[in-house]
């Protein structure tokens, strides 16, 4: 569904991405890990087309996005929803505009219709009753949760969460991962979820893969994942993982928990 | 000290004096800066022709500068009228041509200081107002979200600001032109020995069509550099730049926006007195 083909990215000097290539199969949820400051985030935005790619190309659904002129992409965005790492939410508007805008922007929806599918998003988020407030007013997990019901509004084809457990307590946490994966399984909707947090990974991921260097180190599922013998990947792996990846019986594991 | 030690090779190889390639380093940022500046500018200009126009943001901006910065705006005026008057009657004095006072404050109000002082006024108030919420949109990845959500934030964010700033710096600027008028007057007749009647007769004698004219003129260039500069400085920051950042790129504004409406009123002063010969 998405193929990112030899894509690099630079800021000034510093290289980002140095020819990365990752596949994203139709309803796959791939979870891209990586140490801070390897691209992952700056990945997610150039999927999104929010910035340019330097060189290489990036193929959403048989179109390339970087030859896409504003308004194309613009409506190709339609098909993305996005989960920001600090949720993103409109501060000057309420918990139901911030749902309800791109149906504000984008169709030609009745305020009653668009209030209906502000209650339906919000309840398929777990959280009800909260229309009226305004985000600051929200805690950490709920601005998340309306950041995703916002993402969900307009149905879209895939969903990008940046980093969607950062800054959440460990409640909170899987509280978020099951909800991710509740989404999955109910709409089917593919997803690219950022993440250097082993629990969320495992909980979400469907496929993963390993940046480093602006490249990329590894791709599997997450059972072939921990079977890469690769020191950074188990490294990254191990130093996060949750319990279950850490009493498995796998001589790999072994080798780098020193058992 | 060594000469060459003061020295260092520039990118392209040649050797220059740190103090110059200083120089240039900013002479190049200011020049790329004002580029980023005008083509936010003209892709404004665009917008404001595409439709649809959000009448809802439109009104609620021109609520927001327009109706919230009148009282400021008017008594800004008023105090630099009753300064005017002051100043004019008793410069006048000693040449006995003080009753020319009201033509003094009228000519000046009108031609200058009227769409100056609410231009200064809304440089402070609304340009670094704009510039803080912008940027603290770009901070916190607003402006992005807006961008993923499939609408274009010149569109959406500067659109309703540029308009209700180029309509309302010359509406404003009619409040606080008569007000700065208003002030003269109640300085000049309340302190000094000068009619009334006879101040307000001078100061409608004064007062011509192209005065005004020149006077909105200079309003609405002044509200669409305010905008321009609040917007550009607002959408400029890097996401990474914080609170600091945000800080920064305020206070830049104000100082900016100030600098370009002085350096508007010369030009606009030479193009409308000296070229087209306006009076």
């Amino acid at each position: 569904m998405i193929s990112v083909k030899n894509v690099s990215k630079s800021f000034g000097r510093k290289k980002v991405l140095d020819g990365l290539d990752l596949e994203v199969p139709r309803g796959e949820t791939v979870v891209i890990m990586g140490r801070s400051g390897t691209g992952k985030s700056v990945l997610l935005k150039l999927i999104a087309g929010l910035i340019p790619v330097d060189a290489g190309e990036i193929w959403f659904e048989g179109t390339e996005i970087s030859k896409l002129n504003t308004k194309k992409m613009n409506v190709l965005r339609r098909k993305i929803g996005m989960l920001f790492q600090s949720a993103a939410l409109f501060d000057s508007m309420s918990v139901a505009e911030n749902v309800a805008f791109m149906l504000d922007q984008h169709t030609n929806y009745t305020k009653q219709e668009m209030l209906k599918i502000v209650d339906e998003k919000l309840e398929l988020v777990d959280l009800e009753g909260v229309q009226n407030l305004r985000p600051a007013e929200l805690s950490g997990g709920m601005r998340k949760r309306v950041g995703l019901a916002r993402a969900l509004a307009f149905n879209p084809d895939v969903i990008l969460y940046d980093e969607p457990t950062t800054g959440l307590d460990p409640i909170t946490c899987t509280e978020i991962n099951q909800l991710i994966s509740d989404l999955h399984e109910r709409l089917q909707v593919t997803s690219i979820v950022v993440t250097h947090d082993m629990h969320s990974a495992f909980s979400v991921g469907t496929r993963m893969v390993m940046i480093d260097e602006g490249r990329q180190l590894a791709y599997g599922t997450p059972d072939e994942i921990i079977n890469i013998d690769d020191p950074i990947l188990q490294q990254f792996v191990l130093f996060g993982a949750p319990d279950q990846i850490l009493k498995m019986e796998n001589p790999i594991l072994k080798t780098y928990l020193g058992r | 000290m060594n000469r060459q030690s003061a020295t260092h090779e520039s990118n392209d190889g040649s050797r220059a004096h740190p103090t110059l390639n200083r120089i240039k380093v900013r002479l190049h940022n200011v020049l790329s800066e004002t580029g980023q500046a005008f083509t936010l500018f003209f892709q404004t200009l665009i917008q404001i022709f595409r439709p649809p126009l959000q009448f809802d943001l439109l009104i609620k901006q021109l609520l927001l500068i327009g109706v919230n910065s009148l009282a400021v705006v008017m008594v800004s005026g008023f105090f630099t009228g009753m300064v005017l008057g002051v100043q004019g009657y008793i410069q006048l004095k000693p040449y006995a041509v003080e009753g020319s006072v009201a033509r003094f404050v009228c000519v000046s109000i009108v031609k200058e200081l009227g769409p100056m002082i609410t231009a200064f006024v809304l440089a402070g108030r609304i340009g670094a107002s704009i510039t803080a919420e912008l940027s603290t949109m770009k901070v916190t990845e607003q402006i992005d979200a807006l961008e993923v959500m499939g609408t274009n934030p010149v569109k959406y964010l500067v659109v309703p600001r540029f308009l209700a700033c180029t309509i309302m710096l010359p509406t404003l600027t009619i409040f606080s032109t008569f007000a700065g008028i208003g002030g003269g007057f109640t300085a000049v007749v309340t302190l000094f020995d000068v009619n009334g009647s006879f101040f307000l007769l001078e100061a409608q004698k004064n007062l011509y069509v192209g005065s005004v004219l020149i006077s909105l003129i200079k309003a609405t260039s002044f509200g669409m550099a305010i905008a321009s500069v609040g917007c550009y400085k607002g959408f400029s920051i890097s996401a990474a730049g914080g609170a600091e950042g945000v800080g920064t790129a305020t206070t830049g504004s104000a100082v900016i926006s100030l600098i370009t409406i002085l350096i508007l009123d010369f030009v606009l002063n030479h193009i409308l007195f000296n070229i087209l010969g306006l009076v």
